[in-house]
C-alpha cells in the first residue's frame, strides 16, 4: 500500500459525524441526500457514498463483470442491482433471432453475468423490459432521497424524484458491483429557478433546452442542479424526468427536483413502492427532502418562464437552439472568434444557411422515443396532434415506446392505432435511433426531428443531421413535412394534452 | 492500473471545444465486450477527412492530445478513454473536461491535465512554431513543460486523482479497506428502501 497522500477534503470535513442521521441534515435538497449516504469521509480520500440502486444494461457492463471475476470478487448487493437490455435491442421483431452478432453477444453476456451473480434481469421479451431510465421509475424502484447510478449519462433522469442520480463509467460500474459504494468528490450545488407559468405550447423539452441554451454545454460542470420555481412545479413526473434527463447536456453531474404530492401520487402502488405503515414512514421522510428557505446555492440562475418558446436545435450541441418562430443564426452574430468558428462548423455539418426560417427546414425522418421523451405522456402528447392527420408524404416517421409496459399501456388506450393510421411505424421498446446502435439510423445527410437528447455529429448515424424537439413538435413536424408546432396545422386546436408533453 | 508519473512525447492539437464522446468513439464501437481494440475507432468520422490532424504521420507517434474546453462531454462511455489510450495517448490537455469523462480517465490511468485557457493557448502557439517539440506532462509536479520553448504551464488535478495515478492504485482495493463502515452503513438503512427481485406489475 502506498503512502497516505495529503488530501484535503474541503467540503465534507464535518459530515462524517452525521452519517445515517437524517434529522441532522439541513440546507439544500442535494446536501440532505448526500449526507445520508456518506459511508466514510476520510481525510485522505474522496468521500465514499452508498448506492441504493444500480441499474445495469448490456453495453457498459460486460467489461465490469469481467474485471470483477478476474479479481475474484462478487456482486456485493445483487438485490440492489437491476439489469435490462435497451441500447442494442432490435425494435422490429424483438423476439426473433438477433441478426447483429455483436449485439447478440452483448445480450448473451448480460444474461450470463446476471445469472452467475444473481442479478434481476428484465431481458428482451419481458413485460418490464425497456430503456433503463424508463423502467426504474415505472417499477417504483426510483424513490425520493435515494442514490441511483448506471453506466449511462442519462441516469440524471431519476433526479426528478428527488433522488441523487448520475451516470458512471465502466470502471465505476465494477466498483459499485464490488462495493455498493462510489468515491465522489462532493459536487457543488446549483439552482436553476424557472419562475412563472409556461406559455401555451411550451413543453418540458422546450424548458430544458431553454435552460441549456442559457447556461451552456459546460454550465453545470462540477455541479448538481436543483430545478426550482413554479414552472418546474407545474410539470407532471414525465415532464420532470425530461428536464432532469438533459441535465448532463449542460454538463451537470446530476439534476434534482424536490419531491411533492405529484411525486408521491406517481409512486403510490408501484411494484417496489413501500406499502402500509412503510408507505407512511417513507412519506414522512420524503416530505423532509426539500431545500430549506435559508439555504444558499453555490450558483443560482433564474429564468422567466414567459420568455420560453417551443424550440428546435439548429447545431451540433444541445445548447444551439432557436425558437420555432426564428431563423438559422448567422455565425457572425456570435461574440468570439471561437464561437463563430464553432457555429460555422455546425452549420456546415447540418447543411443549413443562415437566415433560413426554422419553419422552412424540411425533414426526412421523425423519431419519437428515448429516455428523454419515450414515456406514455409523451406518446399521448404526440398522438393528440396526430389524431385524424397524416404524416407528410416522403417523411419516415417512427415511434419507439420507452418500455414494453409503455407500449402495452399505449396500446390499451389505442394510441398505436392513432400513430399507425397517421403513417408512423409502431416499434418495440429500446434506445433505438437516439444513438443508433441497433441499426435504427439516419443515412448520411438525412435530416431528423427527434425527441431524443443529443444532436452531436453522427449521433443518429454517420453523417446524419439531428434536430432536437418536443414530442408535440415532432408530431406536428411529421405532418407538415417541415418544422412546425401543433398550432400551425390546419384545423388545429391546442389542447392541454398536446401542450404539456 | 499502471502507475503514471510523467507522460513525455509529441503532442497533437485538436483545436475544437465540446468534443463529445460520440466523436471520440462512435456508438457502433460500443458493441465490443473487450477493453482493448478501440484505437481504430478513435475519431472515426473525422478521420475520414485526410487532412484531419490525427491522420498526420506525427500523430501516430503522439502521446499527448491538446483540445478545447469541455472535452469528453456527452455519453458516459469509458470506451472513449480506452480508445484514446489504445491509439497511443497517455495524456489529454484541455481548459476543461466533462465530469464523467474525467472520472473515467482517472479510473483507467489516462492523465487529464486541466490548464488555464491562456496556458493551453501558449502551448498551442509553441507547437505551431515547432510541432515536433517534446512535451512533458508531469503528474507529480502538476505542470506541462516544453523545454525547447522554455515553457512551463501548471495544470489542475485533484489530489486523490494525482495520488492514484502516481501509485497505480486499484480503487476497489482502497475502498475495501472501509468494508466495516460499509457493513455498518447497511445495517442502518431504512427498511422500506426497495430491493430488486421478481416484483412486477400485477397485470400486463
Amino acid at each position: 500500500m502506498a503512502a497516505t497522500p495529503s488530501f484535503t477534503n474541503k467540503h465534507t470535513g464535518e459530515m462524517e459525524k452525521s452519517v445515517g442521521d437524517a434529522a441532522a441534515a439541513s440546507g439544500r435538497l442535494f446536501d440532505k441526500v448526500w449526507q445520508r449516504h456518506l459511508v466514510a469521509s476520510p481525510d485522505d480520500e474522496p468521500p465514499l457514498i452508498y448506492i441504493d440502486l444500480h441499474l445495469v444494461h448490456e453495453v457498459t457492463s460486460p467489461q465490469a463483470f469481467e474485471g470483477l471475476e478476474l479479481a475474484g470478487r462478487t456482486v456485493r448487493r445483487p438485490d440492489l442491482t437491476v439489469a435490462t437490455m435497451d441500447h442494442d435491442v432490435p425494435t422490429i421483431n424483438p423476439l426473433g433471432p438477433i441478426t447483429d452478432p455483436l449485439a447478440a453477444e452483448q445480450m448473451a453476456r448480460l444474461r450470463k453475468n446476471c445469472e452467475a451473480h444473481g442479478v434481476t434481469l428484465y431481458p428482451l421479451g419481458s413485460a418490464e423490459q425497456g430503456v433503463v431510465h424508463v423502467i426504474g421509475p415505472q417499477l417504483g424502484l426510483t424513490q425520493p432521497g435515494m442514490t441511483v447510478v448506471c453506466g449511462d449519462s442519462h441516469t440524471s433522469t431519476h433526479g426528478a424524484f428527488g433522488a441523487l442520480a448520475f451516470g458512471i463509467g465502466t470502471t465505476e460500474v465494477e466498483h459499485v458491483l464490488a462495493t455498493q459504494t462510489l468515491r465522489q468528490v462532493k459536487p457543488q450545488a446549483m439552482a436553476v429557478t424557472v419562475d412563472g407559468e409556461l406559455p401555451a405550447g411550451v413543453t418540458a423539452k422546450d424548458l430544458v433546452l431553454g435552460i441549456i441554451a442559457a447556461i451552456g454545454t459546460g454550465g453545470g460542470t462540477g455541479s448538481v442542479i436543483e430545478y426550482r420555481g413554479a414552472a418546474v412545479r407545474s410539470l407532471d413526473m414525465a415532464g420532470r424526468m425530461t428536464v432532469c434527463n438533459m441535465s448532463i447536456e449542460a454538463g451537470a453531474r446530476a439534476g434534482m427536483i424536490a419531491p411533492d404530492d405529484v411525486t408521491f401520487a406517481f409512486l403510490e402502488g408501484r411494484p417496489h413502492s413501500p406499502e402500509g405503515a412503510d408507505w407512511e414512514r417513507a412519506l414522512d421522510d420524503w416530505r423532509s427532502l426539500v431545500t430549506d428557505d435559508d439555504a444558499a446555492f453555490d450558483r443560482e440562475v433564474r429564468i422567466d418562464a414567459a420568455t420560453l418558446r417551443p424550440v428546435v436545435t439548429w447545431g451540433t450541441t444541445p445548447a444551439q437552439s432557436v425558437s420555432i418562430d426564428g431563423a438559422v443564426p448567422d455565425p457572425a452574430s456570435f461574440g468570439t472568434a471561437a464561437q463563430q468558428q464553432a457555429a460555422q462548423r455546425a452549420l456546415d455539418y447540418m447543411g443549413l444557411t443562415p437566415g433560413t426560417a426554422v419553419r422552412d427546414i424540411a425533414v426526412d425522418t421523425v423519431f419519437i422515443g428515448s429516455c428523454t421523451n419515450g414515456r406514455l405522456a409523451d406518446l399521448r402528447a404526440a398522438a393528440g396532434v396526430l389524431e385524424g392527420r397524416r404524416v407528410s408524404p416522403g417523411v419516415r416517421a417512427i415511434v419507439v415506446p420507452g418500455s414494453a409496459r409503455v407500449k402495452a399501456e399505449a396500446e390499451a388506450e389505442g394510441l398505436d392505432a392513432v400513430f399507425t393510421a397517421a403513417g408512423f411505424e409502431w416499434r418495440s421498446a429500446g434506445c433505438s435511433m437516439c444513438l443508433g446502435m441497433n441499426g435504427d439510423i439516419l443515412a448520411p445527410r438525412e435530416r431528423s426531428a427527434s425527441t431524443s437528447n443529443r444532436n452531436f455529429e453522427g449521433r443518429q448515424g454517420p453523417g446524419g443531421r439531428t434536430h432536437l424537439v418536443s414530442p408535440a413538435m415532432a408530431a406536428a413536424t411529421a405532418v407538415a413535412g417541415h418544422f412546425a408546432v401543433p398550432g400551425d396545422l390546419e384545423g388545429s386546436r391546442l389542447d392541454a394534452r398536446s401542450a404539456k408533453g | 492500473m499502471r502507475a503514471v508519473r510523467k507522460v513525455e512525447g509529441r503532442a497533437v492539437v485538436l483545436d475544437r471545444r465540446d468534443v463529445d464522446t460520440d466523436q471520440i468513439i462512435p456508438a457502433a464501437w460500443l458493441k465490443r465486450v473487450e477493453r482493448t481494440g478501440f484505437g481504430a475507432g478513435l475519431f472515426e468520422a473525422w478521420r475520414a477527412d485526410p487532412g484531419f490532424v490525427l491522420n498526420t504521420p506525427a500523430a501516430a507517434e503522439a502521446t499527448i492530445l491538446i483540445a478545447g474546453a469541455n472535452f469528453g462531454c456527452g455519453s458516459s462511455r469509458e470506451h472513449a478513454v480506452w480508445a484514446l489510450q489504445d491509439f497511443g495517448f497517455a495524456a489529454v490537455i484541455a481548459p476543461s473536461f466533462a465530469d464523467i469523462f474525467r472520472g473515467n480517465s482517472i479510473g483507467a490511468g489516462l492523465v487529464t491535465a486541466q490548464a488555464a485557457e491562456d496556458g493551453v493557448a501558449t502551448l498551442i502557439a509553441a507547437l505551431a512554431r515547432c510541432p515536433e517539440a517534446e512535451v512533458v506532462v508531469d503528474v507529480a509536479d502538476r505542470a506541462i513543460g516544453i523545454a525547447s520553448a522554455g515553457l512551463r504551464v501548471p495544470f489542475e488535478l485533484p489530489d486523490y486523482a494525482r495520488w492514484r495515478l502516481l501509485e497505480g492504485l486499484d480503487d476497489i482495493g482502497v475502498t475495501l479497506r472501509h468494508a466495516d463502515a460499509i457493513a455498518e452503513f447497511e445495517r442502518r438503512r431504512p427498511g422500506w428502501l426497495p430491493a430488486s427481485g421478481p416484483r412486477a406489475h400485477a397485470t400486463t
